[in-house]
């Protein structure tokens, strides 16, 4: 292998500052005490405390964290299931429709999501709010979980559960204990990138909310309209730290579950 | 895994999802495309969709699309394939991967301040002598910001391309008396050809959809198909046009996917799942 020359490192190099940059600006500004992006004055805590002393503001964090654990819980399940579902399906042509419709949602645009959904939600009656936004966050959810999943279905051994059926294991035996079991990695990875999608989600949410109810993207998108706030540069503190206990969550569970998946035994 | 056990009753929950969600979103969007303000049946959103209004603005969403994508490319296929060539690549790859997980509101909010009369950019020009520029609200600051949203989507698919690439025909091609430059272009470069192809299809579809970077970074300067849709169905209120709209941004995605389709052999990194 050659060694990087000077000239590539520093390409590299600007490339990571170039997509670390305005990041750590909104992080270093929401300490200023001057209330603008432009000059730092002095450091203070006081725009992170606004932040909590809204309590619109928390309301709305809690909304999006609400929606994101529910939403990536739900998709879970039913990607989970569905997963398991197609790898039994034995008709190929059959399968190959039931995947090329499983990956409409995801190569589809935010806008065209969106606007579908809201279409639909209004004319089934679905109340713009909650449970809109709910069901839009689960339905762009499920494909990603399929997808997570398929791999390790797909070089699951069938003698696996062949052995278990000669056992005199049931179905939900094979389910639970066989199946579920080995596919956990894959379950955990679609789980976090359900999570991460939902949080991250704005184009969905801002065609199928309603009036009432808003998700911390909506509301940055609203607070950015009206201008500069420094509240704003406090909630990405925030969610940049979240992010990386995130981040780092994922990494660590993936990590672990590589290195115990030799040695698992189902109980 | 061959095991039918299990398919009828765990297949209801996600083919009802397929139903719901997939298909009938699709129809009612068509649907809505042949109804006037009314709810009356028509094709006038048709015939308006052909008038000059909106082909331009699909010609120049186009064109805003396409810069996008060749800007992103050409930023990311060397960042990609630096990356492969460092010691600890996974870990600088997950360093490329992360800003992607940072919402991407907040990174568009940041070049608010970023491109602003007194922000950063403007004090470093006015050091060197260069008077205050207007930079936000500029087609060059929306391309921009695209460009640095889009960019860990473009280096992802062909840092997996280029990571597959096996070294010996690299040597080999050296061994032949190839320079470095006929490597790249017929041995490297072809070879990763469907990392490329992911990566224009992740950039090039969501660049055409882009509403909330126009309305923020462009101040309306720059209408994309995003943003016409979201116009017509959140502050016009002509679902009729809205879905109109959405319809060829439908059609064109497909047609997109087409050209970048990856035929099944080779290094495809999304293979799997087709």
């Amino acid at each position: 292998m050659e060694k990087l020359s000077k000239g590539s490192k520093l390409y590299l190099a600007l490339v990571f500052v170039v997509l670390y940059a305005p990041i750590l600006f909104l992080v270093f500004y929401s300490f200023n005490s001057g209330g603008t992006m432009t000059n730092f004055e002095s450091f203070t805590l006081e725009h992170y405390k606004a932040v909590f002393d809204d309590t619109r503001l928390i309301n709305i964090l809690i909304n999006t964290v609400v929606v994101a654990l529910l939403s990536a819980l739900i998709s879970t399940m039913i990607g989970t299931l569905g997963a398991i579902g197609i790898v039994s399906i034995r008709n190929h042509k059959l399968r190959n429709t039931v995947l090329s419709l499983n990956n409409i949602l995801i190569v589809s645009p935010d806008v065209i999501i969106g606007a579908s959904f809201l279409i639909l939600f209004t004319m089934v009656g679905v109340n713009l709010g909650f449970s809109s936004v709910l069901l839009a966050h689960v339905a762009f959810s499920i494909p990603i979980v399929v997808i997570m999943v398929l791999p390790k279905l797909q070089e699951m051994n069938s003698s696996l559960i062949d052995a278990a059926l000669d056992l005199g294991a049931s179905r939900r035996d094979i389910l639970t204990r066989v199946i579920l079991p080995y596919i956990k990695p894959g379950i955990f990875a679609g789980f976090f990138l359900a999570l991460t999608y939902s949080l991250d989600d704005f184009a969905v949410t801002f065609f199928v909310t309603g009036n009432g109810f808003s998700t911390l993207s909506v509301e940055i998108y609203s607070m950015a309209r009206a201008g500069v706030s420094l509240t704003v540069n406090a909630i990405s503190g925030l969610v940049f730290f979240v992010t990386m206990l995130l981040v780092l969550g994922y990494y660590f569970i993936t990590n672990r579950s590589k290195g115990a998946r030799g040695s698992e035994v189902p109980k | 895994m061959r095991n039918n056990k299990n398919s009828p009753f765990t297949l209801v929950p996600y083919y009802l999802w397929i139903a719901l969600f997939v298909i009938a979103p699709i129809i009612l969007v068509v649907y809505y495309s042949l109804l006037d303000l009314n709810g009356n049946f028509t094709f006038a959103n048709y015939q308006n969709f052909f008038t000059g209004v909106y082909l331009k603005m699909t010609l120049s969403s186009f064109w805003y699309a396409f810069l996008i994508t060749v800007f992103s490319l050409l930023v990311s296929y060397p960042t990609a394939y630096l990356i492969t060539k460092t010691k600890q690549k996974q870990l600088w790859l997950i360093l490329i991967i992360i800003p992607s997980w940072i919402n991407l509101l907040l990174k568009t909010y940041a070049f608010i301040g970023i491109f602003g009369m007194s922000g950063p950019i403007n004090a470093v020009l006015k050091t060197i002598g260069i008077p205050e520029q207007q930079i936000l609200f500029t087609d060059a600051s929306f391309v921009f910001v695209a460009v640095y949203i889009f960019i860990p989507f473009m280096i992802l698919p062909i840092f997996n391309a280029l990571d597959k690439l096996n070294p010996a025909l690299i040597y080999a091609s050296r061994d032949l008396g190839a320079s470095k430059l006929t490597t790249f272009r017929r041995v490297i470069l072809p070879l990763t050809m469907n990392g490329v192809k992911s990566g224009i299809q992740a950039v090039f579809i969501p660049s055409l959809s882009l509403f909330m970077i126009t309305r923020l970074i462009a101040g309306n300067r720059v209408i994309t198909l995003g943003t016409a849709i979201e116009q017509q169905f959140l502050v016009t209120q002509n679902w009729g046009m809205g879905s109109t709209i959405a319809v060829f941004l439908i059609l064109f995605m497909f047609i997109i996917m087409l050209l970048t389709g990856q035929k099944e052999k080779g290094a495809s990194q999304n293979g799997k799942a087709k």
